[in-house]
């Protein structure tokens, strides 16, 4: 199927049922049950899911566009992540949104909503009710990430070489790639419309020269997140590095200089800026940061006696 | 925004020049050493750029009527690659190659394009660019070198300056104001092309602050020209030199212009033994790789016919901004550890690409007017 083919009736189905005064609701409370039944009546939800599953056996590139769709509306619940735990589990996937965990030394985003967690023990995947994870609120404003206490408990299931991590951090990169589209678009039509000192501020230099940057890392999350969905829900551990070391560092900075752009308007609770940006900073600390990685990259690099070029062409774009 | 720069793929009949290069570097590069390398697209051998001509990897996107191969840009994308990874001299047929024959071939006549292009292909007309001038650089538009219509052609009158190889090559093609006044701006510019043999015009190579002097001014002093000079379209220099810009910053030589260094801080790490640093290594390793698809991306652009102006300059403004962070973090990292011996040729590459690496965000246009670029590409002013 073709990439546009998917992403309108997604985004319209998004635009319907999960538009910024939506999600401003769901941060305050309200449930997920409808937005979730018409997910789940749309197809999508298994659109990883291989056909001879009754999924649409699309692969992990085909819908990183999505993926960029859902981070570009802020969505706070687990949507990625449920598609990605919905293929690794076949036929044996519950109805309601389930949250990928690779640790749970930190809160995990969007568990608020979930009912399940897919949980990488290190040995397994273990498909666990999400109440026997223990889940506690953090107390952090808006914010959808619960800390997970407790032990999994349920159905084991083939862990992936690698883990469930590298699949996780290319979701998140993905999520990043769309938030900061979406946080560039608005800073430009800011940027053009707000007027100080008798003209639109855009004509600034110093204004445009960080809206170049924002660009910059914009396009590059969106390629690094690309390229880590390139190969499958198998993501080998360099290409999920990449992505994920590209997107967690341009998600702080496009979060700052939207921010700047913006001024204080960008951080009332009223304006959407700020959803995005909070968003854009919990998806950089998921499922590890750019400094996580970059040890994880820099470890494997260094046991090769290639050039770096050489070893990226083959570890990374092989 | 910029939806069209995404990731692309180089196709495998273009990575199997992978091998031809590799052979080619193997007998003329791999014993110099890392500074000599280092000096990647700044290095002269004519001799080099000959056997590539030879061994047909110079013209790849020309047509093979005028001694070019027909290939794409992606076929372009991976000899570049291969060349300046490895640190080759690559610096006598650098311009010629990029530019000269792909302008000479969009805009030249029938003739120009015969006279001109099949020696391109063999490395053996070497080309330079006449842009800035004493009073214009980043202000190109400004440019006073005149050339005004003779009985017999064209007399070129003026003065450029930093004009990289002008000492070593043969021709320039230069941006001169063929009407108007310097108040005109982009109108009354033209895109000439001088042979630099041609009476009248000196050359004073300009030293550099690493003692190179791959850069000069270049006077012309009444220099008659044919009517054959003039390339293009009478007064549509300022869209040609844009549409020329755009092969100039896309390319893979706006990310590898540090990667020798790169490479033998890795090799010294690794003869050391060093793990503490793998998180810098990591991060660096991932900014290469993503650059390298964006610069993909770009080429995908040209492939397709396009010419991706704002997306190269993203590429480039990224890219140099890379390429300058290599020196300062490795030199960081060495002097961090001054109890553990460095090399002298890794000093030496070090320190050399330390000192020019502010040209890498001039060249080609500033790091300012690139982000101007962008801005304009995203819809401001």
């Amino acid at each position: 199927m073709h990439d546009a083919e998917l992403q309108g009736p997604f985004a319209r189905l998004l635009d319907d049922m999960a538009d910024m005064a939506a999600v401003r609701a769901l941060e305050n409370g309200a449930p997920v049950a409808a937005l979730w039944q018409a997910l789940a009546e749309s197809g999508f939800l298994d659109a990883l899911v291989p056909e001879d599953a009754g999924g649409a056996g699309l692969s992990l590139a085909t819908i990183a566009p999505l993926i960029e769709t859902l981070g570009a509306q802020g969505l706070p619940v687990p949507v990625a992540d449920t598609m990605v735990a919905r293929a690794l589990l076949g036929g044996a996937a519950p109805r309601g949104p389930i949250v990928l965990v690779t640790s749970q030394a930190l809160p995990v985003c969007g568990a608020r909503f979930a009912d399940h967690a897919l949980v990488d023990d290190g040995r397994t995947l273990v498909l666990s009710p999400l109440a026997a994870l223990e889940p506690q609120a953090t107390g952090v404003q808006g914010s959808s990430a619960m800390m997970l206490h407790g032990r999994a408990q349920g159905p084991a299931f083939a862990r992936p070489d690698g883990g469930l991590r590298p699949v996780a951090a290319v979701v998140r990169a993905a999520l990043i790639a769309g938030a900061g589209a979406r946080l560039t678009d608005m800073a430009c039509a800011h940027a053009n419309t707000r007027v100080q000192f008798g003209k639109p501020i855009g004509r600034q230099q110093a204004i445009q020269q960080m809206l170049a940057v924002m660009a910059q890392d914009m396009v590059g999350a969106r390629i690094a997140a690309r390229q880590g969905a390139s190969r499958g829900l198998a993501v080998p551990v360099a290409l999920a590095a990449s992505a994920k070391i590209t997107a967690s560092a341009a998600a702080a900075r496009l979060a700052a200089s939207a921010h700047a752009v913006h001024g204080a308007i960008g951080i009332a609770a009223e304006y959407d800026v700020q959803i995005l940006t909070r968003r854009l900073h919990e998806w950089r600390l998921a499922d590890g940061s750019e400094g996580y990685w970059a040890a994880v990259l820099g470890t494997a690099r260094l046991q090769s006696a290639q050039t770096t070029v050489d070893w990226v062409r083959e570890a990374i774009f092989g | 925004m910029f939806d069209t720069l995404t990731l692309a793929q180089l196709p495998q009949q273009d990575e199997d020049l992978r091998p031809v290069v590799r052979d080619l570097v193997a007998r003329h590069v791999a014993a110099l050493p890392a500074d000599r390398r280092a000096r990647s697209w700044q290095g002269f051998d004519a001799s080099f750029s000959r056997a590539l001509g030879k061994a047909g990897l110079l013209g790849l996107t020309l047509p093979r009527a005028y001694g070019g191969h027909e290939r794409g840009p992606f076929a372009r994308f991976v000899v570049v690659e291969e060349l300046l990874s490895a640190g080759a001299p690559v610096a006598a047929h650098w311009i010629a190659d990029r530019q000269s024959a792909p302008l000479i071939h969009a805009y030249g006549t029938e003739a120009q394009r015969q006279f001109y292009i099949p020696r391109i292909c063999r490395g053996e007309a070497l080309f330079c660019i006449g842009m800035s001038e004493p009073g214009s650089g980043s202000d190109l538009a400004s440019v006073r070198t005149r050339a005004d219509r003779t009985a017999t052609g064209w007399v070129v009158k003026g003065q450029k300056i930093w004009t990289t190889n002008s000492l070593h090559s043969d021709y320039m093609i230069a941006l001169v104001r063929t009407s108007g006044t310097p108040d005109d701006r982009h109108a009354g510019l033209s895109q000439i092309i001088i042979d630099l043999k041609a009476p009248g015009v000196t050359i004073r190579p300009i030293v550099d602050l690493t003692g190179d002097a791959h850069f000069a001014e270049v006077f012309f002093d009444n220099v008659a020209l044919g009517h054959d000079a003039l390339v293009g379209g009478e007064g549509q220099g300022w869209q040609q030199v844009g549409a020329e810009l755009a092969f100039e910053r896309s390319g893979p030589e706006r990310i590898y212009s540090s990667v020798v260094l790169l490479d033998a801080w890795v090799q010294h790490l690794q003869a050391a033994g060093r793990s503490d640093c793998a998180a810098l290594v990591g991060r660096l390793t991932a900014e290469l790789a993503t650059l390298r698809a964006m610069s993909i991306a770009c080429t995908a652009r040209l492939a397709a016919g396009e010419s991706p102006v704002v997306e190269a300059s993203i590429v480039k403004d990224r890219g140099t901004g890379f390429e300058q962070e290599l020196p300062q973090v490795i030199g960081d990292d060495l002097a961090a550890h001054p109890d553990q011996p460095v090399g002298e040729e890794l000093y030496r590459t070090l320190l050399y690409v330390t000192h020019v690496a502010p040209s890498f965000s001039l060249r080609g246009g500033t790091r300012e007017i690139l982000r101007g670029i962008i801005a304009r590409g995203m819809g401001l002013r």
